[in-house]
């Protein structure tokens, strides 16, 4: 499988529309090396805001831009935009302004740089956002078909979460994004693992162990986390019965979560979360760290194995 | 509307001064204090120096004004109403359950560019306006009203450094420096040293005015829109309650409205001129 940058892809997509589309402007706070925007910046030095750090002022400014018929993209490290919420709820969910907030460095494939840089509280903040979308794209496909939508048919606030390192790509080449729909990669009928971001490429090898212990697993990508694709998750627990949800981010007020409350609500069924629990990151190696809090793909086997031979505890199972 | 004389403004800001009271009377809450401060500077804004028609609230060419304190909602409400933008009897909802008029500025209502009410927010809205005026190559001016509480806000200093960087002559701050909070007086909950020097070290061009003297507003006004190659403030010293002789300087009114009948009808009366 090979790895690509979701950032470079960002960075490339954005200069490839600033070109065709005069409205976008783009804003960054003293990041765009790093979030990928300054190649947007070099080339339309015009419509490019380096507010320096002061991700208040880019927020507010960014909403501003907005109300004044801008495509607004504004970029940072994800922790770093975690310090606007106020800025993000009234200036943009508020207003209900068509801003996207593309962020970076989310979750704990920031690495070496420790646990003030890794985010995984992000997702639950920004889906409990009125307005605010959220997508978690899964590889760098995704992350260009994200953002061309965002281009050609977004509207209100967006938020889309990108990560330092490269992944995996899974998606065709010609996927096409679109907000509340989830991408089956692997059929399977004994379990459904629905992963968000890059865990859903250790969902993938996960299954594939699995299989050889004679258990099937659907794999599901759930990049859309709102709206979030209900019609699947409920699908998913109508025919495997048991879910296990894997994502690099806090089970609570995430992907877990969401679908945990979506099948308590119409079918419940064994939802198993893997994912950080109430826990702070710590710098080490991207992909050591999977392993150092149980979120690795023998982790992922382990749960989705003990979940299936688990005897059904409700009663809707038959 | 260029040429509307100072008394016909007084005349004006009289009933925007009588409707906020009635709204905060008829709400039994809301902000009369910062609305009394600043009802004279909306006035010769709304009614003599900004480029809006009210028949076309949408114009791209318009004039802009963000309330980034957004609590002082009664008197922008008021002189919108009153300008034209919306029927005055809908003044009567205000922070009722029924209307658009909510407790804070809210964009729903005509006439207001951005829900506002969480302070340090609006200026930074006013940034964001002020770069799209120059990026389209506009010549609309776009005007920002903030208070000295809110300029314990970070985020207002972020917005004077932005405003400095891409040389926003095009935006104006307007501080409505009425020495009252919601705790007591500024001195005593945050002192800010020097405010004029403060803003001038960030780069802004300073005016100083009497924010209740007219010829002194529309002066420091037409000086700060066509100033060039500096972003513009000025900071108005006013009066928190202006008007009313027992608000005056009473940091009990910044959050709550006439205590009772007695109260109300005494700052009506006042407002009037009907006084003894």
């Amino acid at each position: 499988m090979t790895s690509e940058s979701l950032r470079d892809t960002y960075g490339e997509e954005l200069k490839r529309l600033g070109s065709i589309h005069k409205d976008i402007v783009v804003l960054d706070a003293d990041l765009s090396s790093s979030t990928k925007t300054a190649s947007f910046g070099k080339e339309f030095p015009d419509r490019f805001f380096n507010m320096g750090i002061s991700e208040q002022s880019m927020v507010s400014a960014a909403a501003g831009l907005a109300l004044s018929g801008k495509k607004v993209f504004a970029s940072t490290f994800a922790v770093f935009l975690m310090r606007t919420y106020e800025q993000l709820r009234q200036s943009v969910c508020y207003n209900n302004v068509s801003a996207n907030f593309v962020v970076t460095h989310a979750g704990i494939t920031v690495g070496e740089d420790g646990a003030t840089h890794q985010i995984v509280e992000d997702v639950g903040i920004m889906a409990g956002l009125p307005n605010m979308k959220v997508t978690v794209p899964v590889d760098s496909i995704e992350t260009r078909s994200v953002i061309d939508y965002l281009v050609e048919k977004g509207t209100g606030p967006n938020y889309v979460r990108l990560s330092r390192e490269k992944f995996p790509v899974l998606n065709e080449p010609d996927y096409q994004f679109r907000p509340g729909r989830s991408v089956t990669f692997l059929d399977g009928s004994d379990i459904t693992i629905i992963g968000m971001g890059v865990m859903v490429s250790f969902a993938l090898k996960a299954a594939e162990i699995l299989r050889g212990r004679g258990i099937s697993a659907k794999v599901i990508n759930m990049s859309s986390i709102k709206p979030i694709d209900r019609t699947a998750i409920l699908k998913s627990a109508r025919e495997t019965g048991k879910i296990v949800t894997v994502e690099e981010h806090s089970i609570y007020n995430g992907l877990g979560s969401r679908v945990a409350e979506i099948v308590s609500e119409e079918y419940p069924v064994k939802v198993a979360r893997l994912g950080m629990n109430d826990s702070f990151g710590k710098s080490g190696k991207s992909w050591e760290l999977f392993e150092y809090f149980h979120m690795g793909v023998d982790d992922i086997v382990k749960t989705a194995e003990t979940c299936f031979r688990e005897e059904p505890k409700y009663e809707n199972i038959s | 509307m260029e040429q509307i004389s100072v008394s016909d403004l007084k005349g004006i800001s009289a009933q925007i001064r009588k409707r906020v009271i009635e709204m905060v009377y008829s709400a039994k809450s809301g902000h009369p204090g910062g609305s009394l401060s600043i009802t004279d500077i909306l006035t010769v804004l709304y009614f003599r120096e900004m480029n809006i028609d009210p028949l076309k609230p949408d114009d791209p060419d318009r004039d802009r004004l963000v309330l980034s304190k957004g609590h002082a909602s009664p008197g922008l409400y008021a002189t919108l109403a009153i300008r034209g933008f919306f029927p005055e009897e809908y003044l009567s909802g205000f922070r009722k359950i029924s209307s658009k008029l909510e407790g804070h500025v809210h964009r729903g209502v005509p006439g207001v560019e951005a829900s506002t009410g969480s302070l340090g927010q609006g200026i930074g809205i006013a940034v964001g306006m002020a770069l799209a005026g120059k990026l389209d190559r506009k010549s609309y001016h776009v005007y920002a009203i903030i208070g000295d509480g809110e300029l314990q806000e970070g985020s207002v200093w972020e917005s004077f450094m932005a405003g400095y960087k891409y040389t926003l002559d095009n935006m104006t701050v307007i501080l409505d420096r009425n020495r009252v909070q919601l705790d007591g007086f500024t001195k005593d909950i945050m002192p800010q040293n020097n405010i004029r020097e403060m803003v001038s070290s960030f780069g802004w061009e300073v005016f100083e005015i009497d924010g209740h003297n007219y010829d002194e507003i529309i002066e420091a006004i037409e000086k700060a829109k066509n100033f060039r190659g500096k972003p513009t403030f000025i900071l108005a010293n006013t009066i928190k309650g202006k008007g009313v002789s027992y608000m005056e300087n009473n940091p009990k009114y910044h959050g709550s409205p006439p205590a009772s009948d007695e109260e109300y009808e005494r700052a009506l009366r006042e407002l009037s001129g009907d006084v003894p």
